[in-house]
Order: structure tokens, then sequence, then C-alpha cells
């Protein structure tokens, strides 16, 4: 298998692809949202509790590759606790790093387990359906009404 | 009449020396066949999607605009009279191809999709009033459904479906009792994109026929794998296009009987399509190029019309025999492998395998054998009310063309091991 391959499918994406975190829609959301990707029939409904300007819960459900769901359920594990300003801050810096060239920064540490989605950069076609779950997240978190797609 | 009987009947009446069908010499005409994708030679199981071309029909475009290219009907000089008799003679083989009686009744068209929007936008409203009823089968591309929306949109038709079963099948009690008094067109793929189920035109035709329904045939997948006898099948309109048939994109066909084409009105207006033009009015010239406004794709026409004479040189028995036996070889292969779910399994079926593994989306299997040089098609294939009747988002899909081989089916069966080790399930 080549490297790229193996950086894309690494253990912790096909573990939450297998095994996705926050998954299913709660009774007690503020906000959701709903996105698709028309070119490959994908979709998710994004679900979030905000209180006091913090992102107390998200949530999700949908249908997707392997990389879009590992992406959905890590998202939604490092926006928890976190407040609106910083997540919608976290969604451009996250969409910034799966497409711009590796090794033009070191800020995978920071992001932490997210890193793990660094590989999606070697296969562009595939960035849509790694940053699917985060747009979506957004439009919720704007209150945009209208679903959000990838094209 | 099953496809493989028809084809036996029009080969028998047609017959004539061909060359002899040798799959690994074909492979050579191909020029992007020798190309490797990352690091590894390309396999292609896409060409459903679209063929790759042969060195004729690359030439031929070559030699258009190299030799003998100019706009066409318009010039006394002797490089558009070439260029026009070129561009006449691709139509000209167009014709025979497809065995209409007369070229006046091919038009060319983008592809496919713009021949349906030709139809339903000129025939359809011209003919179709409020109430009236359009059948679709639960096989069409997208192209052979939203056409006939925005019509409805646009004038208050209806659409019904006719269902399939679930082997892929179009069910001919079901399609008949589909058609009603207010039935006027049924628009109805030859070969399905995202299953390879042959439809059975033949019946299909004769059952509208006999209740003085109009019906369209969407050939986009027949024309590569099947020969096709448009006054046998007696369909009043067929459809493709030329980058599935090995030819250029950006051209297309519209068959029409002439009478059809005769009192539609044009499509699009412009040049090329008038005998006369003032400010008080126009005369429109006769078909085909009343439908043909504006300068076309001259090259691509040209394209075509090699990659006609591409194919005919071969007896279309053999071109089929051969993908019929890939498609055999890689169902038989594949149907060992943990968790798949073939899609699609009428019993008559064209070069084309649908399928999904448990637990794996399709998007990873595209990504993973496309690391090993295969390349498949993985989402809805452009049809997706066939994939909500299998409950399915997307399928992996592999279809064969003529220059396809067994080693191409390994390779794939290979990728799809890679796969499950990736997964590890």
């Amino acid at each position: 298998m080549s490297d790229g391959l193996r950086e894309l499918y690494q253990e912790v994406i096909l573990d939450h692809s297998r095994r996705p975190r926050n998954f299913g829609e709660p009774k007690d959301c503020t906000r959701c949202a709903h996105g698709d990707n028309p070119l490959c029939g994908d979709e998710i409904t994004i679900y979030v509790k905000v209180e006091k300007g913090v992102v107390e819960r998200v949530y999700f459900e949908g249908r997707g590759c392997a990389i879009s769901i590992a992406s959905a359920s890590l998202m939604t594990e490092v926006m928890t606790g976190m407040k609106v300003d910083n997540a919608r801050a976290l969604f451009s810096r996250f969409h910034h790093l799966v497409t711009r060239e590796a090794g033009s920064d070191n800020d995978w540490q920071e992001l932490e387990k997210l890193a793990v989605l660094s590989g999606v950069r070697e296969f562009p076609v595939r960035v849509k359906c790694a940053t699917l779950a985060w747009h979506t997240l957004n439009a919720a978190l704007g209150e945009q009404s209208q679903t959000v797609t990838t094209e | 009449m099953s496809s493989k009987v028809v084809m036996d009947t029009l080969q028998a009446s047609h017959a004539r020396q061909y060359c002899k069908f040798v799959p690994e010499k074909v492979r050579k005409d191909f020029p992007i066949l020798k190309s490797t994708i990352k690091g590894k030679p390309l396999v292609f199981l896409d060409t459903a999607a679209s063929a790759q071309k042969p060195a004729r029909v690359i030439e031929a475009v070559r030699h258009c605009y190299e030799e003998e290219y100019s706009n066409i009907h318009r010039g006394v000089y002797y490089l558009s009279q070439r260029a026009t008799e070129n561009f006449e003679y691709a139509r000209e083989r167009v014709r025979a191809f497809i065995r209409a009686k007369k070229s006046s009744e091919i038009v060319f068209v983008r592809g496919a999709t713009e021949a349906i929007n030709l139809v339903a936008q000129t025939y359809g409203r011209e003919q179709l009033e409020r109430g009236d009823e359009v059948v679709l089968s639960q096989l069409e591309h997208h192209s052979n459904i939203v056409p006939w929306q925005l019509l409805r949109d646009q004038i208050g038709i209806v659409i019904k479906v006719a269902p399939i079963n679930a082997a892929g099948e179009l069910e001919l009690d079901e399609f008949s009792d589909a058609l009603g008094p207010r039935t006027k067109l049924v628009s109805i793929t030859h070969m399905s994109n995202a299953l390879g189920t042959i439809t059975p035109v033949t019946e299909v035709i004769a059952m509208a026929r006999a209740r003085g329904i109009k019906v369209l045939v969407d050939g986009c997948q027949a024309v590569p794998h099947l020969p096709v006898d448009v006054q046998d099948l007696d369909c009043d309109f067929y459809v493709f296009s030329g980058h599935k048939l090995y030819g250029p994109s950006g051209i297309g066909v519209l068959y029409g009987k002439q009478e059809h084409l005769n009192m539609m009105p044009p499509y699009q207006g412009g040049g090329e399509m008038i005998t006369s033009v003032s400010f008080d009015q126009t005369k429109f010239a006769a078909p085909p190029h009343k439908f043909e406004a504006g300068t076309p794709n001259i090259s691509g026409a040209i394209g075509l019309g090699a990659a006609i004479d591409y194919v005919s040189q071969f007896d279309f028995r053999r071109i089929n025999d051969h993908e019929q036996d890939l498609l055999d070889y890689a169902t038989k292969s594949l149907s060992d492998t943990r968790g798949i779910r073939l899609v699609g399994t009428a019993a008559d079926k064209g070069a084309i395998l649908s399928f999904c593994l448990d637990d794996i989306h399709p998007h990873d299997v595209g990504t993973i054998v496309d690391n090993e040089g295969v390349s498949v098609r993985a989402g809805h294939h452009c049809a997706q009310p066939t994939m909500d009747r299998f409950g399915l988002s997307a399928t992996v899909r592999a279809s064969f063309g003529m220059y396809n081989t067994r080693d191409d089916v390994d390779a794939l069966i290979s990728g799809i091991h890679r796969t499950l080790e990736v997964f590890d399930t």
C-alpha cells in the first residue's frame, strides 16, 4: 500500500467511521443544518446545542464514506465545549489545512486529533468528503436555514 | 425478442467481411492505454461514463484541423466544400450505423442530453397538453428525467414511472399498466448505465405503438455494445452521445422519424437553420438543418464518423461476445468476495457491473482501487431513482469496453482485496 493511502486510512479514521461518536438526533438541540454532496449523494444533518455562546453539544446523522463519517465524528468531539466564535475560526483553519499543501504549516499539532485527517491533502477529490460536516456545522452556527452543499 | 436474437438476425441479414476482433490488438489502437497511473498500468473500467478514443478518431480530428478545416455549408471555396463534405459524410456514417432510412433524419447535437431536451422542448411542447402523460422507467439516467420535469413545470404534463424488479429488470406487465389513455410518449433507456440492464425495447415499442403512443429510446449505453436498427425497432426517436461510442465529447445524435422532424418547431434560432431571414419573418431550413442552429461541432462530427468506421470494421457479435465474457468472468470472480452485493442481476445485461461491499462506502473502494491503477466509478451514476429502488446512495461500477481484457478484471479484483485489507474486514 502506498504511504499516501496508509496516511488517509489511519486506524483512528477507520475507528471513527465504524463507531461514529455523537451519532443521532438529540432532543435538546437548539440549531440544526442539513448538508449534501451532490457529486456522490452523501448527506449529513448536524444538530447543535448552543447556550450562552458556547457549543454545548454537537450530534450528527447521515450517510457517507469513511472519510466523511470520521471527519464528522472527530469534529463533534473537538467542537464540544468550544465558544461559537472559536468554533467558527476552527472551521476556517480546518478547511485551510486540508486543502493547503503539506509541510506548509505546523498548525496540526495545535489541532491535535484532527491531524489524522491531513492525509486527505494527497487526495484532492476527497477534500469534499472531509469538509462536508464542517460546512454544515458552520451553517448551523451561522443559523443559515438552507441546505449547504459542497458544490 | 432478446438482444442476442436481434443481433443474430441483424447480422445474418447484413453479412459482410469483418476484421478479426482480437482484444489485445484492439488495445494497441487506444494510445491512452499505454499510460500509467501512480506507477501502475492504467486499467480503465469507466467506459460507461465515457469511452477512450482509438488513434483513428484522434487522427481524424487532427486531420480536420490541420488539413481540411473551415466553416461548413457556407463558403464557395474549396476548403469549405471539403469540410462540408466531411461533415455530411459523418452524418451518412451515422445513418448507416443505426440503419435510418434517410440522413435527413440524423440531427447532430451536443450529446444525448441535448437530444432529449430538444425533443421535450419541440415535439413535447407542440404535441403534449396539460394532463398528458409521459412514461419513463425506473432505470433512467437523470438526463431522461429532468427534461420531462422541466416540461411538466412548463405545460403541466404528468410523469409516470414503470418500476423495475429486484434484479433491475423492467416488468412488462407493470410497464403495460403504466400506459393509460392520456399517455402520449414513452421515453426509455435501451440499456441502464447504472445496472447494465438491457431493456426489452422491441416489446416496449410494440406495446406503445398498439396504443398510438410515441417512443423515444435513449441509446447511450446500447450503441457501443449492440447493433441498432432504428427502422426495425420502429421507434420515433433514438438518441446517443458520441463520446460513449469511442468518439469525441460534445457531439451526439438525435434520430427522429422524418414525419416528426418535419412538423417539429426549431429548438434554437440562428444561422445555418434558415433559408431566408428578414426583420419581419424567417423561413426555416428543412431537417436536419432546422435543428442545427449556429456553427456545429465540425471536428466532433467528423471524429464520430471515424469512431463509427473504427467499430464497424469488427463484427458486433464478436465485440459483444468478448464483453459478455468479461462480465461473466468479473461477476464470477467477485461473487466469492466477502460482503459483496451485486446490484443489478438482469438476465439480459450489458458489460456493466455495479456492486457494494458491506460496511465499506463505494468512494473508499474507488480511492483504494485507483491507487492500484484501476479507474472505476463510485457514486449514484446520475441515476438516483434507480439507486433509491435498491435503498442505496451509491455503488461501485466497473464498466467494460471493447479494449478491456481479463487482466483488467484481475486488477480490479486485486484492488478490491486490497480494500478489504485496508478496512481489515
